[in-house]
């Protein structure tokens, strides 16, 4: 029988760090995917923003955002015009040490000729009294396949050695 | 090596319909230990999207507590008892393109002794992002699931995909 629930592909950025991670020549086989990821940056703060690029698209249709900070419940959006979906934030240079966030995208349908939404659960945490849980809705308006995704930081900075990023593809039948 | 996690029925909606029935009461299909349901799908109205277990109607036996936010304002709610269903926010009224993502973990959905629990998560961008927890006060094993929406109907193209998980 095949595989329902497939790794696609992986990359555990090395000692020189990445400017982003691209996964290309996405299979078609599959109905859905799944990208699981464990993140830092260099960026000098303690935070930094992922944002999504499906098929090399620096669009961002819309993005909404829900988060919890410990203090209270929070939203924004629609949030556009980002250089790419808007996915969240993650652990930056500047937050606790050896900690990286951990994110988790899904995409229903990737081949289908409809939009390509996404739903993200992110979690930025740190040894701090700042740090967020993340519910994040996105939308690529383009009933283009996905062929690729290029997870990337808005603030152009480097993404860290030790950082993961696994793509599986989820197959219905 | 047996698979973890398979595909156990999908529906792809011809036409618009206001809900879709899974019967999971064959012996293969109470083998697994955690159920996946992901739907990608739209609604011509405005309402919620909901599952109902086994057919049971019975209003005191579900409840959910929800947190979302709509980009402008975060909130959280909870309901018992509500037309016999666990209600998972809003569907999505957009029919240019199918847009909302809905994703259900039922766990443990096979035994005879526990309550079963469901976690439960909405994407829409152009509506809200959502989670909800919910409860199914009723001890027997999931043997049919109804997806229903509380809007108009489900627009054609629609999915919705059920995966069993085996825990060995």
């Amino acid at each position: 029988m095949a595989t329902t629930y497939e790794l696609i592909a992986s990359n555990t950025v090395g000692s020189g760090g990445a400017s982003s991670v691209t996964f290309s020549s996405i299979p078609q086989t599959f109905t859905d995917l799944k990208v699981v990821a464990s993140i830092r940056s260099n960026n000098a703060s303690t935070l930094d923003v992922l944002l999504l690029q499906l098929n090399g698209s620096t669009v961002n249709d819309n993005s909404l955002l829900l988060w919890g900070n410990g203090s209270s419940a929070l939203t924004s959006g629609p949030r556009t015009g980002d250089g790419g979906l808007y996915a969240g934030q993650f652990n930056g240079a500047n937050s606790t040490a050896n900690t990286f966030s951990n994110t988790e995208f899904y995409i229903p349908n990737y081949t289908s000729s409809n939009y390509k939404s996404v739903s993200v659960d992110l979690v930025w945490e740190q040894n701090a009294s700042a740090a967020y849980d993340g519910l994040n809705a996105l939308m690529w308006a383009n009933t283009a396949a996905v062929t690729s995704i290029k997870l990337i930081p808005s603030t152009s900075s480097t993404i860290q050695q030790y950082s993961t990023f696994y793509l599986y593809g989820i197959k219905n039948s | 090596m047996a698979a973890t996690y398979e595909p156990i029925a999908t529906y792809t909606l011809p036409s618009s319909t206001t809900s879709v029935t899974f019967d999971i009461s064959s012996t293969a299909n109470q083998s697994y230990t955690d159920l996946v349901l992901v739907a990608n799908q739209s609604d011509t109205g405005n309402g919620y999207i909901g599952m109902q277990f086994n057919g049971d109607t019975t209003w005191s036996n579900y409840s959910g507590t929800w947190l979302a936010g709509d980009g402008s304002t975060a909130r959280s709610g909870r309901y018992t008892g509500s037309n016999g269903y666990l209600w998972n926010s809003m569907v999505n009224t957009n029919t240019t393109s199918i847009q909302t993502v809905n994703i259900f973990h039922i766990m443990n959905y096979s035994n005879n002794t526990t309550y079963k629990t469901v976690l439960a998560r909405n994407s829409n961008a152009g509506v809200w992002a959502a989670a909800e927890v919910g409860l199914w006060r009723n001890t027997a094993a999931i043997t049919s699931i109804l997806v229903q929406t509380s809007g108009t109907s489900f627009v054609s193209g629609s999915t919705f995909s059920l995966y069993g998980i085996k825990a060995a």
